[in-house]
């Protein structure tokens, strides 16, 4: 990766009771999440790229901006940061309608390109009728875009976001998720985002920090590291992992849609996505089982082809994690230890994977 | 005895009223642009000073006014440190003087100004003060266009609490002022006055007009304490 289109974040932080040693290099375009259980320290790595931890040792670079540096001796206060900062609950200053919240950050005689960022900010998350209404005659949903388009409105060069759906109930949440994919898709600016809700991840993550009692568990491309095996503690009996395709072909009949791959093509269900359409697909290694020849005579449609590259014990002593790999994709089963032990499956071993059930997401 | 309107609404009594209007209305004005940042401190920082410093202020609500004008009164005489000060400047001594009554009400009303912005400012938490941050405001520029705004309410109500608390004060205002019509009588002193005197039907209409007043204030701050509820989530 060239410096100019990455982010360097390296930090140190002592509190009572919690340390905190990270350091992530992370893409400088789409959403990293940054994933773990409460506590595992992901606000507190938000906070500190967006100055907000004096305290917090160490260097935050972005691009080719330097925000902090422990040996160079600099921390940009907050204000000096060209970020933008969402919230878990939106903060929204209530002394102020929507259309002054969003202006906030623009400067006394802005320029007209600031402006014509704040009208994009406002068109993308479609609260055109809402700017002159008060903050608190808006549901949540409309509260978390308004915060975003006041981030978006100050033009940032990196966008932080902390838990924004954490504080809407789900169909609030499945209202907001499809603007923060078009944030992700159509803006060119990278984002953080913290969670700990698998769907939120699964939907939205190009790159993925797992991180764990203030340090970083695994970090990686979305689809590698949620396939591996480190992370099963953290995603429990979610176990899942996520593979990016194309609607290529919808069976109106039958009411499902094929979704291809590199490496193969499963028939989904259809949610509605145009043919053409790059989506991904949710796998839970619950729903994954393995066949030594190729399956026929299953209910089961879907298969592929792979080989087995890791296993590792599961949570449960009688289950096991089996990671297999087709082309450059990852799949996760979880069999039962008798299963591996009755195949005798092993590690290099060519086997059919075969999938129950695969989500349509995004 | 023949009780006439007229003459109970002579020259002293109208200039006693306007003198607390005046007195009052000044000090609330002296006292929220210097409890302000004081209360924005005392909101904000973990300093080992916070503690004495906020027993120091709270001082003028347990004194009993009298020692507290005793002293101002002490300090501020031709000998004293304010008095050797402000002679030094050429502006004389303060003592029964109007400017000497209205530092006096500012120190005396002060834990009535500072104590609802603080209040304003710790319920507003520091939650504002960093989204403001994160969009590019300079601290100076967030506590003007977010901190200031919302606390509203807590520098509404020290202006009203200010306003009639002044208006009400007694012991300090003798002390500092002693009662002289037209420099620094004022009512509470005037009333005094009148019952020194047996004038008692005088100091019956200005007691109740005093009365009345602080009923009205009360109720003012309890309806703008509903309003401020209401308006909170």
């Amino acid at each position: 990766m060239n410096m100019a289109d990455r982010l360097d974040i390296h930090l140190q932080l002592q509190r009572e009771g919690f340390a905190l040693d990270v350091q992530m290099c992370l893409p400088a375009k789409g959403i990293s999440v940054l994933f773990g259980a409460s506590g595992s320290g992901k606000t507190t790595v938000l906070r500190c790229v967006a100055g907000l931890e004096p305290a917090a040792i160490g260097e935050v670079r972005v691009g080719s901006e330097l925000w902090q540096s422990h040996e160079a001796g600099v921390f940009l206060p907050t204000h000096r940061r060209t970020l933008g900062y969402v919230f878990q609950e939106a903060s929204l200053f209530e002394h102020l309608n929507v259309q002054h919240n969003i202006a906030f950050g623009l400067r006394r005689g802005a320029t007209s390109d600031a402006a014509s960022v704040l009208r994009i900010a406002v068109e993308l998350l479609g609260i055109d009728h809402l700017l002159q209404r008060r903050v608190d005659e808006l549901s949540g949903g409309e509260r978390q875009r308004v915060a975003i388009a006041r981030a978006l409105a100050t033009n940032p060069r990196l966008l932080l976001l902390d838990e924004p759906l954490a504080a809407l109930d789900q169909s609030r949440k499945n209202e907001l998720i499809p603007w923060l994919e078009r944030l992700r898709d159509e803006l060119h600016i990278p984002m953080l985002y913290v969670t700990h809700a698998m769907d939120e991840l699964t939907r939205l993550g190009n790159h993925l920090v797992v991180l764990e009692n203030g340090r970083v568990k695994a970090s990686g491309t979305l689809a590698d590291t949620l396939s591996s095996l480190d992370v099963q503690v953290v995603q429990g009996d979610d176990f899942s992992v996520v593979i990016e395709g194309r609607v290529v072909d919808i069976d109106a009949q039958w009411h499902l849609a094929k979704v291809a791959f590199p490496g193969g093509a499963f028939w989904v269900r259809d949610t509605g996505a145009a043919v053409n359409a790059g989506v991904r697909l949710r796998i839970l290694a619950k729903d994954v089982s393995i066949a030594t020849e190729e399956p026929q005579h299953t209910s089961i449609q879907n298969h592929v082809e792979a080989v087995i590259v890791a296993a590792v014990d599961d949570v449960h002593p009688s289950q096991i994690l089996v990671r297999m790999r087709f082309q450059q994709q990852h799949i996760v089963a979880r069999i039962t230890q008798r299963a591996w032990h009755t195949l005798s499956l092993a590690v290099g071993q060519r086997v059919w994977a075969q999938v129950k059930s695969a989500a349509l997401i995004g | 005895m023949v009780f006439h309107m007229t003459e109970w609404f002579n020259t002293e009594t109208r200039d006693a009223i306007g003198l607390t209007l005046q007195l009052a209305l000044l000090t609330a004005v002296v006292l929220l642009v210097v409890a302000t940042p004081l209360a924005w401190w005392l909101s904000q920082t973990r300093s080992v000073w916070r503690a004495p410093v906020n027993a120091l202020l709270t001082l003028p609500l347990v004194l009993p006014p009298s020692v507290l004008g005793f002293y101002l009164l002490v300090a501020m005489g031709p000998n004293g440190p304010l008095g050797q000060f402000t002679q030094a400047m050429g502006w004389g001594v303060l003592s029964f003087t109007f400017t000497g009554l209205l530092l006096g009400s500012v120190i005396y009303s002060l834990p009535f100004a500072v104590q609802p912005i603080e209040h304003a400012f710790i319920i507003m938490g520091p939650r504002p003060m960093e989204v403001a941050a994160t969009l590019r405001a300079s601290p100076l520029e967030a506590f003007w266009r977010v901190a200031l705004p919302l606390a509203r309410p807590g520098w509404m109500t020290a202006a009203v609490l200010c306003f009639a608390h002044t208006v009400g004060e007694f012991g300090v205002v003798l002390m500092i002022g002693g009662n002289i019509p037209g420099a620094t009588s004022v009512i509470s002193t005037r009333i005094y006055g009148h019952v020194e005197a047996m004038e008692y039907a005088q100091a019956h209409i200005l007691a109740g007009c005093m009365l009345l007043f602080s009923f009205v204030v009360l109720l003012i701050l309890a309806l703008m304490r509903r309003r401020v509820a209401r308006v909170l989530p």
